[in-house]
């Protein structure tokens, strides 16, 4: 049993990063069917840009609000310089656009920040707090805390502000949005930033507990799309229990039957839900217009 | 003149003026082996543009498939003692066999659902091929011995370059007549759009499973090839990254076009030669530039280059619009 909550907790712990990784795909989605694949780069540059604050003496919030700020501007750079000027282009080109995008924020990374392996001190102490026979760290709490704050933050923008509104109409008709005067390229523009500041909260919180490096976005990027598609592409409920599930299933896989094929289980449980549920858990059964 | 100018009969004279013109400016064996490893990606390129230039249907995950036609050469061959030839022939069967089987359930998804299938399958192999060990020598890789058939071993760089050479005129000229026939009709047709091509009675998912089997087949074929020229197969052969390249040679070239995915490929395997003088900087000049092209021709290098070009054609005719009538 001990066993078990173990595994649990450090699933938990992952999957929400997943589930933030995730939310952050299916917002840009929603407001522009574009899978953004630099969406794991957001979460290396939160936690490399904190790694090398710290490093210069800046004091730990202020480094964290630093990252995060920065992730945004490459965000919103991103959308203005590489997205917007392909809008019309086809699936896949924008998606070699946003892969070329990767690949130049990861090299950019190299540079600035070299490529050794970073650790992140933990916000709050390591001793871990014993549950029930299972240990859990201080930082996964934090990760836990800051998740459920973030997703309320984020429904409350997205049901109470008219901004938010503005995106929930966007990602329904876009036209129709136009038609009664919502600026959908700002919409888009702050969509991107939006889930450029989330990779960099995903990024920042789990930086402690897995190590942080120029190329931890390739492998948390794509479990993040795993997320997304698994809850249904586009679902923002969707997105938050298909990282769940993905960190829990991983780490009971880990515990109970392999570890080397940990990084394996996210894609062989993603193919045999699509075999299944080709909309995903929560997706919208379309039907194709001609 | 006409059939001059069909790509069928025109452009591959052309390509297989410039294989054979090729190794008269090559100075030495690095150049023969830039020449061969371009002739390989862009069998695979020709292979993946047929589904995905020509069916609109992404694969994330074709490097997966050229790794497992790598290591069934390198398995069979270096471990039991198969005949080369037969080891590539049993390698593209099975490799047939499973895009057969995981066609139906995958190719049943659209866009991006489409896109993450095939990246986790790709991604499933990678790490399998690289986690057992006993069979595969993990993330080292493994030797794998040259390639014999009846007694004559494929050596030398030369030999090696007009073996792919003549395969890619063969890889080409398959492709342009797949494209030209019923089939590639049918794809077309569930390109613009699936439903309508179904209503026309189009068997859309027959049509669509059998482009996905032919060009993972490719793919196959010359991962085995690549893995005797090379010597070794390692498991970034068929890593995600390696996917990537491979549809980024096929956009980038320029998608339904045979020739585009073949210039794409030339680009894209060539460039990080080029670009290693930047040392720290490969990665940054690599992303900036496949960014840039998509931006400014999102339809690709040759389509793009092949407007420009009939444009300036027409300017330069004493009867505007002539250039249209000629079919």
């Amino acid at each position: 049993m001990a066993e078990f909550l173990q595994y649990l907790f450090s699933g938990i712990t992952v999957g929400a990063t997943y589930a933030l990784v995730g939310l952050g795909f299916a917002m840009i989605y929603n407001a522009s069917h574009v899978i953004n694949f630099a969406q794991g780069e957001f979460l290396m540059i939160g936690g490399m840009m904190t790694v090398s604050m710290l490093g210069a003496g800046v004091p730990m919030p202020l480094a964290i609000v630093a990252a995060i700020v920065l992730a945004t501007v490459v965000g919103l750079a991103l959308e203005k310089f590489a997205v917007e000027p392909a809008r019309n282009a086809e699936v896949v080109t924008v998606i070699i656009i946003t892969i070329g995008a990767s690949i130049f924020l990861r090299g950019l990374a190299q540079v600035v920040w070299g490529k050794e392996y970073h650790a992140l001190p933990p916000f709050s102490g390591d001793t871990p707090i014993s549950i029930g026979g299972a240990t859990i760290l201080p930082q996964s709490l934090w990760v836990l805390g800051v998740t459920v704050v973030v997703v309320a933050a984020l429904a409350w923008f997205f049901n109470r502000t008219l901004m938010g509104k503005a995106i929930l109409a966007t990602s329904h008709n876009r036209d129709a949005a136009q038609l009664v005067g919502i600026n959908t390229g700002l919409v888009l523009l702050i969509s991107f930033g939006l889930s450029a500041a989330l990779g960099a909260i995903a990024g920042i919180m789990i930086a402690p507990i897995t190590l942080t490096s120029y190329d931890v976005g390739i492998m948390l990027g794509l479990k993040g799309f795993v997320a997304a598609v698994l809850g249904g592409l586009g679902s923002g409920v969707g997105a938050i229990v298909g990282g769940l599930i993905l960190g829990i299933t991983e780490a009971m896989a880990a515990g109970y039957i392999s570890s080397e094929y940990k990084d394996a289980v996210p894609f062989v449980l993603i193919l045999l839900i699509l075999f299944f549920l080709p909309n995903g858990l929560f997706g919208v059964r379309g039907t194709e217009r001609v | 003149m006409g059939w001059m100018r069909a790509p069928r009969t025109g452009g591959l004279m052309l390509l297989a003026l410039i294989v054979a013109a090729i190794p008269w400016f090559l100075p030495n064996n690095f150049y023969f082996e830039m020449a061969i490893l371009v002739g390989i990606n862009a069998i695979v390129a020709v292979g993946l543009n047929l589904l995905i230039g020509y069916a609109g249907q992404i694969s994330l995950g074709h490097a997966g498939f050229f790794g497992l036609g790598g290591y069934c050469s390198g398995i069979l061959v270096a471990t039991y003692g198969w005949p080369p030839a037969l080891a590539l022939l049993l390698g593209a069967v099975g490799v047939a066999a499973l895009a057969f089987i995981i066609a139906r359930p995958i190719l049943r998804l659209k866009g991006h659902y489409l896109a993450m299938a095939t990246l986790g399958l790709g991604i499933i192999i990678s790490i399998v091929v690289s986690t057992e060990d006993w069979l595969t020598g993990g993330p080292d890789g493994m030797y794998v011995p040259p390639f014999t058939l009846f007694g004559w071993e494929l050596y030398g760089e030369a030999v090696w370059y007009w073996v792919i050479g003549g395969l890619l005129l063969l890889a080409v000229w398959l492709a342009l007549n797949i494209i030209d026939s019923p089939v590639g009709r049918a794809l077309r047709a569930l390109h613009g759009s699936e439903v309508a091509a179904q209503a026309a009675g189009v068997d859309t998912t027959r049509a669509k499973v059998r482009v996905f089997v032919v060009s993972a087949v490719f793919a196959a074929v010359m991962g085995s090839l690549h893995a005797h020229y090379a010597g070794f197969v390692t498991p970034t052969s068929s890593g995600f990254f390696h996917s990537i390249e491979l549809v980024t040679m096929v956009v980038l070239g320029g998608m339904a076009s045979t020739f585009g995915a073949v210039v794409g490929a030339a680009i894209l395997t060539v460039l990080p030669q080029l670009l290693s003088g930047f040392e720290d900087y490969e990665m940054v000049v690599f992303g900036l530039i496949l960014m840039l092209t998509m931006i400014f021709m999102p339809q690709g290098l040759v389509p793009t280059l092949a407007r420009v070009c009939k444009r300036r054609d027409q300017r330069a005719s004493p009867i505007p619009g002539v250039d249209e009538v000629d079919p």
